[in-house]
């Protein structure tokens, strides 16, 4: 049977997260068939039918879907549902909004942020922020699963030629509608694909310093930018900046944390990376015990000569 | 309106787990245990709700063994009026609650759910949008606002790219993100209050729900260690690290 997936995207392009999805997919050794939906999205639909090893992709254009709210696309993927062993999306705010209620019109659960695919019932996610590491079998009649992109390769988005079939659902569920957003803008790397990020945290002290100490670095480097819980409450940096637990999982393959301390929540978010650097002028910060790299001393006499030096 | 919020009994946020040797599990025996802190979030956001006259009662929930009674007290120190108690021995997972909720709410017929977005021991983040669709209601997931105006509630939410608003029509489940407020300390009066709020005890048999878990815990294991590397006395160092060992710049 063949493994339905939810794909990400803005109306204009795919997001990585869901080529990484993509290639998680591809393990399970099914076709795979990639729904689009959203509103005047025919460009996204075309590139992923462009993407290697897709079988076929459904493409639901309508206002409903414009948006992406969970009312009228969940109620789009649960329609589907029934063909589908295996359904999966990426285990980003996208997925993790609409899966599960997809899961539950289809009295289901959800294999959440999976980061291992051990046979077709089978797999491994992380648990207690990453902590520990469990080995679950779903029984569910669907399976519906979230792929967390860190930990599986990126399908490869040429090369592919499948055919692209129109479907519909039931359109306005009228339960919700979308008001407004205020997207971060930035012409740096998105932060769960960049390849370098420079984090921040209390130890920067305000958004400014952010601004003055922490951004010439990445961009030095060409790197994200990113920021510990407690950089964000502070109101340092926005929401979209968080690595951790309950903010964004990134693995890239330099992480330079300056001014963090390593809490478990933070730690949970980014010990993937290949490289990480510490500068802390705390000789004893947890950061320091995950570190390739480590200097003891202050932010803002380390992180400037870093800049300039680099 | 009736708000009706969920808290689940957790480890400790800042304790540190240990698995069981046998591989089965985490150990949660004569460890420090407390409310699951986005829970804890959305007990607030219930009882300011309340406190601003948009509520008129809040009404806490929860499943487990009987030490779990203890987090629905701290929900109704913390200004919550009334708690149900549903008695679990072994394991519940998401499906098997929300589909009990479903049972409470078709009942208690609140205007609005709140949820903490996940619990912090099993990182799911799952239950609130199951639980809005067995009930054919709108969801509102990862909040960092919420503001009721007659029949519907502004949500804001934390999404990758930043924040996004979305119209409820009530009734709605909201589930927390960390923002959306800062939970309050009890204090000793209230907590001696909370002692003689109603605290109602319900079985699965009598909500007659199937909870049976879909998802098998086969094994848990310990993540893969990360060797700590080394500290380098100044940037020029660090520099030549990164460019002739790890090669990363």
């Amino acid at each position: 049977m063949t493994t339905l997936i939810l794909a990400e995207h803005d109306n204009a392009h795919l997001k990585p997260s869901t080529l990484h999805t993509i290639a998680a997919a591809a393990k399970l050794g099914a076709p795979v068939a990639v729904l689009v939906a959203g509103q005047n999205c025919a460009a996204v639909a075309a590139e992923a039918a462009a993407v290697t090893g897709i079988a076929e992709v459904l493409h639901a254009d309508n206002a409903a879907y414009a948006n992406f709210l969970a009312e009228n696309v969940a109620a789009l993927v649960a329609k589907l549902a029934p063909s589908y062993a295996h359904i999966l999306a990426p285990a980003t705010s996208f997925g993790k909004n609409i899966l599960p209620r997809a899961a539950g019109l289809c009295d289901c659960a959800v294999v959440s942020d999976i980061i291992a695919i051990e046979g077709t019932d089978t797999f491994v996610r992380p648990i207690y922020a990453g902590n520990a590491i469990a080995t679950v079998k779903s029984t569910d009649k669907i399976k519906f699963i979230t792929v967390r992109s860190t930990a599986f390769d990126a399908a490869t988005a040429t090369g592919g030629n499948a055919a692209v079939k129109a479907v519909d659902g039931a359109g306005d569920a009228g339960l919700s509608a979308f008001v407004g957003a205020e997207l971060s803008k930035s012409e740096r790397p998105e932060l769960t694909a960049a390849r370098i990020v420079v984090s921040g945290g209390r130890g920067v002290g305000s958004g400014e310093n952010f601004k003055m100490v922490i951004e010439p670095l990445a961009d030095k480097l060409g790197a994200a930018v990113g920021a510990s819980r407690a950089a964000v409450d502070a109101g340092y940096v926005p929401n979209d900046y968080q690595v951790g637990q309950t903010g964004k999982v990134v693995a890239p393959d330099l992480y330079i944390a300056a001014g963090i301390s390593g809490a478990i929540q933070h730690l949970a978010g980014m010990k993937g990376s290949k490289v990480i650097v510490a500068i802390n002028k705390d000789p004893d910060a947890p950061i320091f015990a995950v570190a390739d790299y480590g200097i003891v001393g202050d932010l803002f006499d380390v992180v400037p000569a870093l800049t300039s030096k680099l | 309106m009736k708000i009706l919020v969920t808290v689940k009994r957790v480890i400790d946020y800042n304790v540190k787990i240990r698995i069981k040797a046998d591989g089965s599990g985490v150990e949660t025996q004569n460890v420090k245990m407390s409310m699951n802190p986005f829970d804890e979030i959305a007990v607030e956001e219930a009882v300011r709700l309340k406190e601003k006259g948009i509520a008129s009662e809040v009404v806490a929930v929860t499943f487990g063994p009987t030490q779990a009674q203890e987090t629905l007290r701290t929900a109704m120190a913390m200004g919550v009026d009334r708690a149900i108690y549903i008695a679990v021995e072994g394991e519940i997972q998401s499906l098997g609650v929300a589909r009990a909720l479903k049972k409470i709410i078709d009942k208690e017929q609140p205007g609005l759910v709140i949820m903490g977005k996940q619990a912090i021991d099993n990182d799911s983040s799952q239950t609130g949008p199951i639980l809005a669709a067995m009930l054919g209601w709108p969801q509102g997931t990862f909040a960092s606002k919420v503001d009721i105006a007659g029949d519907k509630a502004h949500v804001t939410r934390e999404i990758d790219g930043g924040l996004e608003t979305v119209a409820l029509k009530l009734p709605a489940v909201v589930t927390t993100d960390l923002r959306l407020n800062e939970p309050r300390y009890a204090s000793l009066p209230n907590i001696m209050k909370a002692k003689k709020k109603p605290l109602e005890t319900m079985t699965l048999a009598e909500l007659d729900v199937d909870v049976t878990p879909t998802l098998q815990v086969l094994k848990v294991e310990p993540p893969p260690v990360r060797k700590g590397g080394i500290k380098v006395p100044d940037v020029d160092t660090l520099i030549d690290k990164l460019k002739n060992e790890a090669k990363v710049i």
